[in-house]
């Protein structure tokens, strides 16, 4: 038996039947297309489908799609605007903070929600806070490079720290 | 001129904005229209004979379009598994591997049977309801038994569980070095087993075209054209009615090097339900099924003078082959050759015994027998010197090859082509402040607590590699590396390389080089990788750091080749003889007459058109091979600083220091990436990550990343990275390669610090990975 599910995914509203049991990260890839949320695991360890849950860092296998019903979701897609990169994704090109790219989406997504409660972090508060997502490739250094160059530019740029703020639209 | 900056400069990644904003393309993000999902059944036992399978009830099951089993393929797939004889050409016994077993499984997550379906979950819930009847049988699982007369077999079928023994021809005096010895140490050394855990796991969408015998196979490899030979051949198809494109991949490491069993099912398949199939791996079937790395342990004695004079050593390597031989899986002795590492031996002899078990396949991981060669290696020299009280550095310094020795024929005829190996150690000494770390230590030691300074001083071979050596070790196709270079009408640059790219950043430094040898923009040269209908006939694909050492050179080659033909008509253009002109900064000019000339943009366009010399054919493109004369030799220093909690015994890097030499650098931005990750990986080796199966069922217990542990960014020091630049003399570009480096390396400067650490309590080795459990346990017995 399916199940009616509308969400908001990056400002734009969506109405879908679904299974049950159907997971939100496969709503998001196989029902509305956003491929840029990833799957690494079945356990809910690696942090590869990180979105934004009305502002909060979810990881997206760990809810079920019937869940997020009137929910305001933001997902790697909705992080660039007008053809401007997020602070936070410039920051991860500026700075190396991905090789092979797969983990890349969910990190970045962590490090929105971590920005917006702790607009200043410390090496180790980033760190720490990173540290439901992993990577296999860059050894971490070039991440938390990223999150703090992200940090600088967010905090002297309060425009673009409303665009992190805004979480779900 | 800042095209004479490209190559040395740190230049943002092409790659990085479609990876950024979640426009990549992995494999899960491709699918074709009617595209049905398989889903494979998986033995759940290690050892076993298969009695039946009843598939009545997933037949039935909603959306099901077919249930097979191994009968289903047996007319539709030739041949058995594909196993290189790599660096050992003798075998025992290998055993016949065919993709979906049929009367007997050897390890748990052998397939069995597969389902197809109309949605991924609805193959996944027919999977479960097939039946599988088993007998059980014994499962070979502890190395040193599998070689006992009266041990179980892996396969009922073999004579015994020894894939392969065989001793290297070294020089014949090791047996004289040890007779000189003042002293002899002795260590077993173990090598975890490892798995690869790419952030992306596998995966295949297939689709056969049957009218036109046409195979198109989108998959997450390192390696398309060896998986487009291998599977072609299987399947009874020309190599040139195979396509295989390898998109965005999200890390291999080595485990997407070797074809798997799925990479011929999934294909086949598509063929027997005439629509695309599409298989994508769980993280769960991915640390069960992907091969897995090291594997092995090590016994080892080594001869030398009360001096520090290292004479000789004697190895045997013992390597848990696992049910069947990966395709690459006897590379791995390659271990042997390396051990002697940066140092001067009277001799070494060596000998490796592959021993087949019911576990999952070994293949190369990262680094692949290099990184056991320099735990082994910088592990004995440590015990060496605490055996004789001496500095580690110092009884390095002693035994180092020195510069004017390259190039150096070591123990095993590998020559050696160039180093300075003091010069990386001076340097990560400063880094380290090493007098200061001593006197720490003492002080720290006074007040009961465990700190340790560590070193590895490594050195590597890399870039595979010369046909002499390669295609004996492939079994005919040799490593080299193929470039080609297309100019259009219009000036734009295609490069086409034979390696992939999976976190390289090859799109990113390959059109460097390009752009600077061709003084065109860097914008106009555009690098493309992973389709084999795309470029020369044969590529090679990229692991063993292989891809600018081999690759690059390819590239420069080819590019020579266009630059040759371009100068011949710019001669032509400019009325002048061929050896007048001149080409500089992307133009062509007499010379003497700088300011008469033709860019390359210009030339590039003349070439289509009509007034060519005599004789030349239009249009402005080349290809090239590169079989390079040698391996290459990068080396460093590192050095890891570990305090050990005197109570629960968890180890903690407070510094870690690395300075390492690939020669020439083309985006050091990206060199010091791959030196970052290579650390982490061997770290995890050291203090995190093992594969842990049930000694007496042979269950893995380590099938997901709950219990497989991988280093988080929180686990992580915070590392001091700098260079050395000695150029190889291998090639014109005086590069090595870097992408293994930092995993080569770290294990043993990690474990040599915790032994540092813990030699006031008497103890001498420790292995991996050495968890506060471990630790803690060493610490409480030797207090006793």
């Amino acid at each position: 038996m399916k199940h009616k599910v509308t969400t908001t995914v990056n400002g734009r509203q969506h109405e879908r039947e679904v299974e049950p049991r159907l997971l939100l990260v496969h709503y998001l890839r196989d029902e509305l297309g956003l491929t840029g949320t990833h799957i690494g695991c079945d356990t809910s360890q690696c942090g590869a489908c990180t979105i934004l849950v009305d502002g909060k860092a979810v990881k997206s296998c760990t809810m079920f799609a019937v869940q997020a019903e009137g929910r305001s979701l933001t997902t790697i897609e909705g992080m660039a605007k007008d053809g401007e990169l997020h602070p936070i994704q410039q920051a991860f090109w500026d700075e190396h903070g991905l090789q092979c790219g797969y983990c890349t989406p969910g990190f970045i997504m962590a490090a929105a929600y971590l920005l917006d409660q702790n607009p200043n972090p410390t090496e180790d508060e980033i760190r720490k806070g990173l540290e439901g997502n992993l990577c296999r490739c860059t050894g971490y250094v070039n991440i938390v490079k990223a999150v703090q160059s992200a940090a600088k530019t967010m905090s002297t740029s309060p425009a673009k720290k409303a665009t992190v703020t805004a979480g779900g639209n | 001129m800042a095209v004479t900056q490209l190559v040395g400069s740190k230049i943002h990644r092409r790659e990085d904005p479609r990876l950024i904003t979640g426009h990549g393309h992995y494999i899960d993000d491709f699918t074709r229209q009617g595209t049905a999902y398989a889903a494979f059944v998986r033995s759940p036992l290690a050892h076993a004979r298969i009695k039946s399978i009843d598939v009545t009830d997933a037949s039935k099951a909603p959306g099901v379009t077919g249930v097979y089993t191994a009968r289903d393929f047996k007319s539709l797939l030739a041949g058995t598994h594909p196993a290189a004889p790599a660096f050992v050409a003798e075998k025992k016994f290998v055993p016949e591997r065919f993709p979906i077993a049929e009367k007997e499984v050897c390890y748990q997550g052998e397939i069995v049977a597969a389902v197809l379906a109309e949605t991924k979950a609805q193959a996944a819930d027919a999977a479960g309801l097939i039946q599988v009847e088993y007998d059980e049988l014994p499962a070979v699982m502890d190395l040193e038994k599998a070689l006992e007369k009266n041990s179980p077999k892996s396969h009922t079928d073999g004579p015994d569980n020894v894939c392969w023994d065989f001793t290297y021809t070294g020089p014949d005096i090791t047996e004289a070095a040890f007779k000189e010895a003042d002293v002899v140490v002795k260590e077993r050394i173990l090598q975890n087993r490892l798995a690869p855990v790419p952030m992306e796991p596998r995966g295949v969408l297939a689709e056969f075209e049957g009218f036109d015998k046409k195979l198109t196979i989108w998959m997450s490899s390192q390696n398309p054209h060896f998986i487009r030979l291998f599977v072609s051949g299987a399947m009874g198809l020309k190599e040139s009615q195979v396509r295989v494109i390898s998109p965005d991949v999200g890390g291999g490491f080595g485990s997407k090097i070797s074809p798997y069993p799925e990479d011929y099912l999934v294909p086949t398949l598509s063929r027997l339900a005439e629509r695309p199939v599409k298989w994508i791996e769980t993280r769960t079937e991915s640390i069960q099924n992907a091969t897995h790395g090291r594997g092995q342990f090590y016994d080892c004695e080594v001869a030398a003078k009360k001096d520090g004079t290292l004479l000789g050593m004697r190895v045997v390597q013992y390597l848990d082959v696992g049910a069947y031989h990966g395709t690459f899986g006897a590379f791995q002795p390659v271990a042997c050759l390396m051990a002697g590492g940066a140092y001067k031996w009277k001799g070494i002899s060596a000998r490796t015994v592959g021993v087949l078990t019911n576990r999952v396949p070994t293949d190369p991981y990262r680094g692949a027998g290099r990184p056991e060669a320099t735990h082994l290696v910088e592990r004995m020299v440590d015990l060496v010197a605490l055996e004789l009280k001496m500095d580690p550095v110092d009884i390095r310094r002693k035994n180092f090859i020195q510069p004017k020795d390259f190039p150096f024929t070591q123990s095993f005829g590998l020559v050696v082509d160039s180093g300075d190996y003091d010069k990386a150690l001076d340097k990560a000494l400063e880094h380290a402040g090493y007098a200061e770390l001593r006197k720490k230590q003492a002080e720290l030691r006074k007040q009961g607590r465990y700190m340790g300074i560590g070193f590895s001083t490594w050195i590597e071979l890399c870039g595979f590699g010369p046909s002499a050596a390669t295609a004996p070790a492939t079994g005919g196709i040799a490593l080299v590396e193929s470039a080609q270079v297309r100019v259009t009408p219009t000036g734009s640059v295609l490069v086409y390389t034979g390696t992939h790219s999976h976190g390289q950043g090859h799109e990113t430094t390959f059109p460097q080089i390009v752009a600077d040898q061709l003084g065109v923009p860097y914008e106009s040269v555009e690098l493309r990788h992973g389709d084999t209908a795309e470029g020369t006939a044969f590529g090679y694909g990229t692991y063993g750091s292989r891809s600018l050492a081999v690759g690059g050179v390819a590239i420069s080659r080819a590019v020579g080749k266009v630059i040759d033909k371009s100068k011949k008509l710019a001669a032509h253009m400019l009325e002048a003889a061929e050896e007048d002109v001149v080409f500089e900064h992307g133009a062509f000019h007499v010379k003497g007459s700088p300011d008469k000339s033709k860019a390359f943009g210009e030339v590039a366009f003349a070439s289509y058109g009509m007034s060519l010399p005599e004789g030349m054919e239009q249009g402005l493109e080349a290809v090239a091979y590169f079989d390079p004369p040698n391996l290459v030799w990068p080396f460093g220093t590192h050095i890891a600083v570990v305090e050990i909690d005197a109570e629960t015994g968890t180890p903690l890097i407070t510094k870690y220091v690395a300075v390492d030499d690939c020669g020439n650098i083309i985006n050091p931005m990206i060199v010091d990436g791959q030196i970052h990750g290579g650390i982490v990986q061997a770290i995890g080796q050291a203090l995190y990550e093992e594969v842990v199966y049930d000694d007496d069922s042979g269950q893995l217990k380590t099938g997901t990343m709950i219990d497989y542990m991988l280093p988080s960014a929180n686990e992580i020091p915070t590392m001091i990275i700098d260079k050395t630049i000695t150029p190889s003399p291998t090639n014109e570009l005086g590069v090595k390669g870097i992408g293994e480096a930092g995993t080569i390396a770290a294990s043993a400067a990690v474990i040599n610090a915790i032994c540092d650490a813990l030699s006031p309590l008497g103890i001498k080795h420790v292995d991996m990975p050495a968890t506060p459990d471990r630790l803690w346990k060493m610490m409480k017995e030797a207090r006793q």
